[in-house]
């Protein structure tokens, strides 16, 4: 079975200073991967290494068993879909955020999908015309959440989605995520939250930029 | 037509408002007495030596000269739009693009119009004024994308990273600066003639034109650097903005 991602010997150093080094790795179908270790190891780097927002500076990353540079870049990141820890919301209102994903595959914005994929994070479907001024911390990172999750990707890299919401958001955001596992979305999820590392089936930890472990 | 003669005493005299000038920036400590005098120096010169070129223009008449003049402001227009560029990749070539389609279409819509006709004493100022107002506006565009690129940057690559092509993780910041290139030409064309009295129509009446055919004139030209200005901004964003980006559809 071809793996999700192929790592082989890469090495991502900007300028000459290494962020992550000779990473080799592999990581199967529909896997569910934290990935824990101190501010400062290369978490947030893989991922973005991953969703191509980075490139590597040496070695290959394959997705599918292609060089990642075989896909249009577009193409590859409506499918492998990075969340960012403190994301951007667009134009004024939720609405230009959620008509974003539909505009950029050409298709008109569907106010229904929309206000359906506001109800499955519990909020008012009447929020579509709400100034993205008038968001929470929590409102803003759940907006920006479906915002990724309207055309659902094959994987999700999650960068500390859940730092700085309140345990109750915390727990709908989570609850979600599980939902979009168990319905054949791939996760990897960079994290500090001591419950989150706790549940994690697959943990790898890195450190200083390498691989120090992987516990299943 | 001999009121308007100034005569070199009389341009001697005015030099008293250059020392105004100077003297304020040199009270107030403002810093600009190198640029002011530098200013003077070069308009002195400059408008000198264009007074004698164009003189030999106009009596000579030939379209090859009228040609070479026009390219030459093309040139000039496009190398100070390139100074607002800040490191945007190919910025000269985009600006002599962008000003010089942007003047050629519109003294063409002007001259198959009849609007002016093909002689230099017409088509050397036009040119000039049409490029010198696409020049601001890719300018003010320049300095608009370089700040929207920087403050916007996690927007940006948010929207890359949802599946954004270029067009679309750039179009809000390629929108701003054309508007803001624009904002000079339109603000101009809503106060014309109730806060300013611009200079072609103001030298007409100077030269004893009948001021309701100044004003022809006037709103001709406020058409057709509506039309300069929006084609020339147009050009030189949609040229400039993958600038920013690699070859991998990352932000620089």
């Amino acid at each position: 079975m071809t793996a999700l991602f192929t790592l082989d010997h890469v090495d991502y150093a900007p300028g000459g200073k290494a962020i992550l080094r000779d990473l080799t790795l592999t990581v199967p179908e529909h896997a569910a991967i934290t990935i824990v270790g101190p501010s400062g190891a290369g978490k947030s780097t893989l991922l973005r290494l991953l969703a191509t927002l980075l490139t590597p500076s040496h070695g290959t990353i394959l997705y599918r068993g292609q060089p990642q540079t075989t896909w249009p870049h577009p193409q590859y990141r409506q499918q492998v879909s990075y969340c960012f820890q403190q994301p951007t919301l667009f134009g004024e209102t939720v609405q230009d955020n959620l008509s974003f994903p539909f505009a950029i595959r050409g298709q008109a914005f569907d106010a229904v999908k929309a206000e359906a994929a506001l109800a499955a994070v519990d909020l008012p479907e009447s929020m579509l015309k709400t100034a993205i001024t008038e968001l929470s911390g929590g409102e803003k990172q759940r907006v920006a959440l479906i915002r990724n999750l309207l055309f659902p990707p094959q994987v999700l890299l999650l960068d500390e989605v859940t730092t700085g919401l309140d345990a109750v958001t915390k727990a709908t955001v989570r609850r979600l995520i599980d939902q979009w596992h168990a319905d054949g979305v791939a996760l990897l999820s960079v994290t500090h939250d001591e419950t989150e590392i706790a549940a994690a089936t697959t943990r790898w930890t890195l450190r200083a930029g390498r691989l120090e472990g992987q516990d299943d | 037509m001999t009121d308007l003669i100034v005569s070199p005493t009389a341009l001697g005299f005015a030099v008293v408002l250059v020392l105004v000038a100077l003297g304020v920036n040199l009270r107030e400590k403002i810093g600009l007495e190198r640029d002011l005098v530098v200013g003077v120096l070069r308009a002195v010169v400059q408008l000198t030596v264009v007074g004698y070129v164009l003189t030999y223009i106009i009596r000579v008449d030939r379209l090859w000269l009228t040609a070479l003049m026009v390219a030459i402001i093309l040139f000039n227009a496009a190398l100070n739009a390139r100074k607002r560029a800040n490191g945007i990749p190919h910025a000269f070539a985009i600006s002599l693009l962008a000003i010089g389609t942007a003047t050629v279409t519109t003294i063409t819509l002007l001259v198959v119009a009849r609007a002016v006709r093909f002689t230099p004493s017409q088509i050397v100022p036009i040119s000039g004024m049409i490029s010198s107002n696409a020049m601001v506006a890719i300018g003010l565009a320049y300095r608009s994308m370089n700040a929207s690129f920087h403050d916007q940057r996690q927007g940006v690559m948010e929207r890359l990273a949802l599946g954004a092509d270029l067009k679309q993780a750039s179009r809000h910041i390629v929108q701003a600066a054309i508007r803001t290139g624009m904002a000079p030409t339109i603000d101009s064309a809503k106060t014309v003639g109730i806060v300013s009295l611009p200079g072609m129509m103001s030298g007409l009446i100077f030269a004893g034109v009948d001021p309701t055919k100044a004003i022809m004139y006037q709103i001709m030209v406020t058409f057709m650097l509506m039309a300069a200005t929006s084609i020339g901004s147009v050009i030189a964003c949609y040229l400039a903005y993958p600038g920013y980006y690699n070859d991998d559809m990352q932000l620089k």
